[in-house]
């Protein structure tokens, strides 16, 4: 091919691509059927954009993504495997400090009696009676050093310790077939997992932060620690527990963040 | 004057589908995947910026970080599904292997000298340039990396394997953000590209 072929090539397939746009654009615009479809539709997001507020409003949004995010609660449940272990890390590899995070600032920590606890035990259980620290304390231990994944993204390695809260709930004779188990916290905050979850090897009722009794700043006296959920799963401070079939929702749950929120 | 041969040639590669439907369908579809989880991923970012500087909150989606984590895990179905369905789609036609290799350093050089001189597509719209083939074999890359990453930072203990693969939960998060960062920088290239080669924006949207 020669200079002189090359230019009249490139405009010639230019006429090509332009007739063959007209014809495109003619089907669009010369059929009536066509012509009419296109005035209906536009008319249509005509009135769409006048009743915004109806047709695709925020609320419409908001529940779409809700129900998302209860689909991916049962993906998330379909996804764990119950004897799928997160890792676990040498005492050198601890967060030091390690950050203390709630939904209030440090001032407002609840100040708790160990005199005058007690765990409240409810719902789909055999034995409802309470438990004293004392009592917690005279079941078997265990420690374990795993990582702490927050919503926000950020992680912290810490030591736990404290019941395998599988161990306590056969101890209490919960129903090991229902859905949910649900806390109340004395802060306030109240949250729920699915039993399979409360099952896991690693989710802890737990009385100690490495090796020490629990601080106030980590949950005295009482926390659920699970290395496979994300923190605002893991309550502070509970003070009751119950089992149920009723999903008890929880405090960043109903705000919006995924019920599952696991890992 | 042209020969009838030519003329036939010219005809036959404006007029024949370039880019079939349901590439487009694909394309388009993936482009809104990667904006909303751009967006609402910079908001999430926020929540605990470990780069040291934060996103505009104006440039992000969702409102707080709730709202950027269900905009953030809506989308990435969107992604998923449809970046499987396109690299299946791709394999199983032959697509992928006849218009992506072979890829050579020298071709894409070439290219880019001939792009530097404004010349971003070949005449015969049926082949990528090599240049092409670098950016969209990048942006696939890039994506593939941001699920895989994803998957981790979404199941870390699930996924053991990959966790390791990518060093741990903190490491994953970090490819996670750099693969956004390759997507993001594609974007504006990608954009110039169409722009200095229009005719790639109507392969792109009526396949010829």
């Amino acid at each position: 091919m020669n200079e002189h072929s090359k230019k009249p090539l490139l405009s010639s397939a230019n006429e090509t691509l332009l007739r063959d746009i007209r014809k495109d654009m003619g089907r669009f615009i010369h059929q009536p059927q066509r012509r009419i479809f296109l005035q209906h539709s536009l008319t249509l997001g005509g009135l769409a954009l006048l009743s915004g507020c109806t047709v695709v409003d925020e609320n419409s949004i908001e529940n779409a993504l809700m129900a998302i995010s209860r689909f991916n609660d049962k993906v998330q449940a379909l996804l764990f495997d119950p004897n799928r272990l997160a890792p676990t890390y040498p005492q050198s590899m601890i967060t030091q400090p390690f950050p203390f995070n709630a939904f209030y600032g440090k001032n407002n920590i609840p100040e708790i009696e160990e005199e005058d606890f007690r765990l409240e035990v409810t719902g789909m259980v055999a034995d409802k009676r309470s438990w004293t620290l004392k009592e917690l304390r005279a079941l078997p231990q265990v420690d374990q050093i795993t990582r702490l994944i927050c919503v926000e993204g950020w992680s912290a390695i810490g030591r736990w310790g404290g019941i395998q809260f599988s161990t306590f709930l056969r101890r209490i004779g919960a129903d090991l077939t229902a859905k949910y188990v649900g806390f109340k916290c004395a802060d306030e905050y109240y949250t729920s997992i699915d039993m399979p979850t409360a099952l896991h090897p690693q989710t802890i009722l737990t009385l100690t932060y490495n090796g020490e009794m629990l601080p106030p700043q980590y949950g005295f006296p009482l926390k659920l620690r699970m290395p496979t959920k994300l923190g605002y799963k893991n309550p502070k401070h509970i003070h009751a527990m119950f089992v149920t079939n009723v999903n008890p929702g929880g405090y960043w749950e109903d705000q919006g963040y995924n019920w599952f929120g696991g890992s | 004057m042209l020969s009838l041969k030519k003329k036939a040639f010219v005809r036959k590669h404006s007029s024949a589908i370039v880019n079939p439907l349901w590439l487009r369908l694909m394309h388009w579809l993936n482009a809104l995947a990667v904006i909303l989880l751009v967006l609402s991923g910079w908001r999430i970012y926020d929540a605990s910026p470990f780069l040291g500087f934060v996103i505009p909150k104006e440039l992000t989606l969702g409102g707080w970080l709730a709202g950027a984590l269900q905009w953030h895990f809506a989308a990435m179905w969107l992604l998923a599904i449809n970046g499987i369905a396109y690299l299946l789609c791709n394999l199983l036609t032959g697509r992928l292997f006849k218009k992506f290799f072979p890829l050579s350093p020298r071709e894409v050089l070439k290219d880019i000298a001939a792009a530097l001189r404004g010349k971003f597509i070949s005449d015969d719209l049926t082949r990528y340039t090599a240049m092409q083939r670098t950016a969209y074999l990048f942006i696939i890359a890039s994506l593939v990396i941001l699920v895989l990453s994803g998957l981790v930072l979404w199941k870390s203990v699930q996924f053991p394997l990959l966790r390791e693969m990518l060093g741990g939960y903190e490491g994953a998060r970090r490819v996670h953000f750099f693969a956004m960062a390759a997507v993001v920088v594609f974007f504006p290239i990608h954009l110039l590209m169409v722009a200095l080669s229009p005719r790639a924006l109507l392969l792109m949207i009526r396949g010829r």
